[in-house]
């Protein structure tokens, strides 16, 4: 077990609805993340796909501790980091980096980049000595491909593909074991996105790091992850390694997902067996019963209201579907 | 829909066998404090009734821009068209006045905008929005003009559409107010529907069935369809014709298949390798080096030979490539196209 870095335990995260300015009356919540169970193991890729709304972003958000899980447990490196005292779970806050999404946003816009990369140095002043940062700030430069004489300047000097790599190289800086990405390369353009993706698989080999991808880019988690989950509504649906999940996807929802995609490739074009879906995400306020996905779902039947499917081995799927009726559709014929 | 049929007094010297829309040599820039910015410079295309071209590009190559122009909702200043002509059925609208290309804006050429919430006004409900167009276009009565919001939104599958043309757009979905925009745009039956990067803020699933009722609604019209987007999957899935555009420029034009089997252009050719590919998981992708230009400051000779693999001395010393004929029916604008195409 030794090799696993990260774990979460039944992680929920409920933000409450509340009516009032004086007397504030809980009346809901919002189920962002409703028991999510991973594991990652040392070297790995977790690619986390789902649509907008379906708690990715929550669940980075509670994986790097920027949220407190409303219940359930963190395991990094074994340790559970809601049962440990502050300091502990600061020091363990270095082992786990996130990468955002918009690189625009993301860097202060008064700060040049010396500064910005430098500032976890700043919170963990014991990991590189004071003299020592400049240096250390110019060699992760260039381990992410900027001119180390840039360290200077500021973020508006750079493009957006090389603001996302000071974004990696601030995230690399307190040598972290895990770097969550929460949508890297969503806002980059195509012939850019490549070069951050080739990037960071050779940060991967060099360091051996484990990522948790986050992506709503069905190709891109594709190509980078050695597992995937599927989320849907603060659920866990479907997980397996990435030829399970995109060759013999078991859950409804996964197979509508990919079925979505379009294919670059025109000759493809029409022989594709789309599943469309009717209706929008339910809201997450007050989701269906039984299986959240059943208001979407062509499968449904009565059982799917009323029994929560479990996310298991089926019958019919050789890895964890959370369907009462998983089974194997053939549904991307694409890229042979 | 008959009655809405009825067409506004006809423009002078409408063609009616010309094509919907050509544009020819088109030039735009922006004239800004830190020197000119040359968005457009010189891009030219047809489009029939019934087809969909996409126009496919990165970010800042002008490609939005370039549909601006032609809608004549251009920024001015600091954007403005310097050349070229814009044909809508053989009648050049960047001659027309401002009161005559009124008509043409949205009766026949109808726009599509990615953000539809920003696109769509925040205080009136989209009901108002839609019959709007009814009574100033077609001099409808507001009862009437409400009847027919509700069609629409009947037309572009929002459920229960009797109820909806009251709310407000916030209270819309992503994709449903992405349907409110097509109604929108479909309301008054143009023969031109121009959609800039109509799925991009959506999830793959919505983004599905918004491709879906587009392809279904521009059947059922004959509709010509320029579709602007960045996404090769979309575009494999839906264009017959591609204009791929690169500072500012057209630099290949051709059916989609001859694009995807073999493209002509480096830029084109570097863009399809770096989707990621099933048989190349576990390799590197073979990403485009580089950035691409700065409109105030395109490079010398060809823009794109700062960061192309087949760049020679003559990429930078003559003027950019013109657009050579590669096929009867395809056009590069690259000295190498041979070779490009070739080593496939």
């Amino acid at each position: 077990m030794s090799d696993l870095v990260l774990e979460t335990r039944n992680l929920v995260k409920h933000f409450p609805l509340t009516r009032g300015v004086v007397f504030k009356k809980q009346y809901g919540a919002v189920r962002a993340v409703d028991g999510i169970n991973l594991e990652l193991r040392r070297g790995e890729t977790l690619g986390i796909v789902g649509e907008s709304g379906c708690g990715k972003s929550t669940l980075a958000r509670m994986l790097v501790g920027l949220e407190t899980p409303t219940s359930g447990d963190l395991f990094v490196q074994g340790k559970n980091m809601s049962r440990v005292g502050a300091e502990e779970r600061r020091r363990g806050r270095r082992n786990i980096q996130l990468v955002m999404q918009d690189p625009y946003t993301s860097l202060n816009p008064r700060m040049t980049v010396g500064d910005i990369i430098g500032e976890p140095f700043e919170v963990h002043p014991d990991v590189v000595p004071k003299a020592k940062r400049r240096a250390k700030v110019q060699e992760l430069l260039e381990l992410v491909g900027l001119n180390p004489d840039h360290i200077n300047r500021y973020p508006h000097q750079f493009s957006g593909g090389q603001r996302q790599r000071i974004g990696i190289a601030r995230a690399l800086a307190l040598n972290p074991e895990i770097i969550l990405c929460d949508e890297p390369v969503s806002a980059l353009d195509v012939s850019i996105q490549a070069q951050v993706i080739n990037l960071l698989e050779k940060l991967q080999d060099e360091l051996g790091l484990s990522y948790i991808f986050i992506a709503h880019d069905l190709s891109v988690v594709r190509h980078i992850a050695d597992r995937v989950a599927v989320m849907y509504l603060g659920k866990i649906v479907e997980i397996g390694t990435e030829d399970e999940i995109y060759e013999t996807p078991t859950h409804p929802y996964t197979q509508a997902l990919l079925s979505a995609v379009p294919v670059p490739d025109p000759k493809l074009r029409g022989q594709r067996d789309q599943i469309v879906l009717t209706g929008d995400v339910p809201s997450p306020a007050d989701p269906p019963s039984g299986c959240r996905f059943r208001t979407r779902c062509w499968k449904a039947q009565d059982i799917c209201a009323e029994q929560e499917p479990l996310l298991q081995i089926r019958e019919k799927s050789g890895h964890p579907s959370a369907c009462h009726f998983a089974e194997v559709r053939d549904v991307v014929h694409a890229t042979e | 829909m008959t009655d809405v049929n009825v067409k506004l007094d006809a423009l002078a010297g409408v063609d009616p066998n010309a094509l919907p829309l050509q544009v020819k040599n088109l030039h735009v820039e922006f004239r800004t404090r830190n020197g000119i910015a040359h968005a457009v410079n010189g891009v030219s295309f047809d489009l029939r009734a019934g087809e969909t071209r996409a126009i496919l590009g990165e970010s800042g190559c002008g490609k939005s821009v370039t549909a601006q122009a032609i809608m004549g909702i251009l920024d001015s200043p600091p954007g403005f068209v310097t050349g070229g002509e814009i044909l809508y059925r053989g009648v050049d609208l960047l001659k027309l006045p401002e009161s005559e290309r009124r008509k043409v804006r949205a009766n026949r050429i109808a726009m599509i905008f990615q953000d539809a919430l920003s696109a769509l006004n925040p205080v009136f409900t989209v009901g108002f929005q839609l019959a709007e167009l009814f009574r100033m276009h077609r001099g409808m009565s507001r009862q009437d003009a409400k009847a027919r919001a509700v069609e629409l939104l009947d037309l572009v599958k929002i459920p229960a559409a009797r109820q909806r043309v009251n709310d407000y757009p916030h209270q819309f979905s992503g994709g449903m107010r992405q349907r409110v925009m097509i109604a929108m745009a479909l309301a008054l039956d143009p023969e031109v529907l121009i959609a800039d990067e109509p799925t991009t803020a959506l999830d793959v699933t919505v983004q599905a069935q918004i491709m879906a009722l587009l392809a279904e609604l521009q059947r059922e019209r004959n509709m010509g369809l320029v579709l602007i987007t960045h996404d090769m999957g979309v575009v494999a899935d839906v264009a017959d014709r591609i204009s791929v555009m690169y500072a500012g420029r057209v630099i290949e034009e051709a059916s989609v298949d001859d694009i995807y089997a073999s493209p002509a252009h480096p830029y084109t050719k570097g863009l399809l390798e770096s989707i990621p590919r099933l048989d190349l998981k576990g390799q590197e992708l073979s990403a485009i080096k580089g950035l691409p230009p700065a409109l105030t400051n395109i490079p010398q000779g060809c823009a794109f030979n700062p960061r192309c693999r087949y760049a020679q001395e003559v990429c930078r010393e003559e003027p950019a490539p013109p657009l050579y004929q590669v096929s009867p029916s395809r056009t590069a604008a690259c000295h190498f196209w041979k070779e490009v195409k070739g080593d496939e």
